[in-house]
């Protein structure tokens, strides 16, 4: 016994480091065999702790890369959009009947094409918008802009190939002709350049009895604007005492910040009422000239 | 600094640079592995007993080990090496470890050449042993060969470039200190 002893006290260094071997052999034999080890529950937790901690850091070294995989990512996503893939037409034609007018005689005045706003603002004074049709889709300047919802959003200013600039509702050169809905009485949808939350309706006589929330729709006075479209309600009746009218607020039904899809509104016989317009002031002239 | 307070701030030290650091490097080839964080067991002090130095060995290797979740494979190669540490510094250089005029091995304590082959020996050893062990559960024997040699000279290459580039201030021991 006593040899033993002296013999575990000899090579003590050698047989714990044999049973350290053992130790550390049969964790690793056995990790692989059953995947899982002594501890290794608790030092997860203290690794994945640290590493956390690290990840914390380390984060903000990879969020560039981060970025641009995202980037790509959304990239070949976007790509994959039906957005990307666009009708060059519309679909919708004009077809010169020589009859000139269908077998319920009516005869089209309005025709729709559907477009898709690509770029806004609603933070300027002169807001503008672009929308994805041009000159080779039919657009023409002074053509309605109609939000999806049937809410008017603007007009055309501008018109390239492929791309037409829509002057917005909340551009203070706008003026579109309105009428209430209730009492037909017409006045004009302005903007006062300050909160792209109203626009101010004017003209509308003290006679015509406004309540608030009562619709205002587009006028029949427009060349451009096909009549009784939706502009918005009110929501404010200032009585101007210098006029016979009320200055109105009218909160816009279409939500400017995120016009998505539209239609352009083409009025077909816009070219002969602007001639007709043209034509009988120049004879009221003239037949004023020929009093004088 | 107390010696074992520094060597507690130096094994974090090394386990964290060889997880975050030395771990992250991106792969320039299969057989470049570097691996320092064993210097930690190279760099202990001449007196710290056998049995103490198996122990730490150990720990080292299991700590190591959690990280890269491959519980007792390094924690064998550390034992192994610092099992046989003591030998190689006896054989190196016949001294009583308290007649070092510095604490821990180091060049400038055993001089260039021996700290050397010291530094080579142990180096061979753990990688040797690590991946013996590798090989045994997957891989080709000349690639284990290659890998041995590789990661060796690798280490080599990391262990002189860190012991010119930060020196250890280490106290120059007297005997009657």
């Amino acid at each position: 016994m006593r040899n033993v002893f002296l013999f575990i006290r000899r090579y003590f260094t050698f047989i714990s480091f044999v049973l350290l071997q053992v130790f550390a052999l049969s964790m690793l034999f056995r990790y692989n065999k059953y995947h899982r080890a002594v501890f290794l529950g608790k030092a997860n937790e203290l690794t994945g702790y640290v590493n956390s901690q690290y990840d914390n850091v380390d984060n903000y070294f990879h969020l560039k890369e981060e970025n641009l995989r995202i980037h790509k990512m959304n990239d070949s996503l976007l790509n994959l959009l039906p957005g990307n893939f666009v009708k060059v037409d519309t679909g919708s034609h004009v077809i010169t009947d020589t009859v000139g007018f269908d077998t319920l005689h009516l005869v089209r005045k309005y025709l729709a094409k559907e477009a898709k706003v690509v770029s806004n603002s609603i933070n300027s004074q002169k807001n503008y918008f672009q929308i994805n049709r041009g000159s080779k889709q039919g657009i023409k300047d002074n053509m309605a802009v109609i939000n999806s919802d049937g809410s008017v959003a603007g007009q055309v200013v501008g018109v390239s190939e492929n791309f037409s600039q829509v002057m917005s509702l909340l551009n203070v050169h706008s003026t579109v002709s309105a009428m209430m809905k209730k009492s037909r009485n017409t006045g004009r949808i302005e903007w006062d350049g300050q909160s792209p939350l109203y626009l101010i309706l004017k003209n509308i006589p003290k006679s015509d009895s406004v309540l608030r929330g009562d619709t205002v729709l587009t006028g029949i006075n427009s060349f451009n604007y096909p009549p009784g479209w939706m502009i918005g309600t009110v929501t404010d009746i200032v009585e101007d005492r210098s006029t016979n009218f009320y200055v109105l607020r009218v909160k816009p039904s279409a939500n400017f910040q995120n016009l998505q899809q539209v239609f352009v509104i083409e009025n077909l016989q816009r070219d002969e009422q602007v001639e007709l317009d043209k034509t009988t002031q120049k004879k009221v002239d003239e037949l004023n000239k020929r009093k004088q | 600094m107390n010696d074992v307070v520094r060597n507690i701030f130096r094994f974090v030290f090394f386990i964290l640079l060889q997880v975050y650091l030395l771990d992250n490097i991106p792969p320039l080839h299969r057989f470049i592995i570097p691996v320092i964080y064993f210097l930690f067991i190279l760099w202990l002090p001449f007196a710290i007993s056998r049995f103490w130095l198996l122990i730490i060995g150990f720990l080292t290797g299991l700590s190591y080990d959690y990280f890269t979740v491959t519980p007792g494979l390094h924690a064998a190669a550390c034992v192994l090496i610092a099992y046989f540490r003591p030998f190689i510094v006896n054989i190196l250089i016949p001294k009583d470890t308290s007649e070092f005029n510095y604490s821990e091995p180091s060049a400038k304590a055993m001089g260039w050449a021996p700290y050397a082959v010291y530094v080579f020996a142990l180096s061979l050893l753990h990688h040797g042993y690590l991946l013996l062990l590798e090989w045994l559960d997957v891989g080709n024997f000349l690639d284990f060969l290659v890998k041995v040699v590789s990661t060796t000279a690798i280490s080599m290459l990391l262990i002189f470039t860190a012991e010119i580039l930060f020196p250890r201030r280490l106290k120059y021991r007297t005997n009657t200190a």
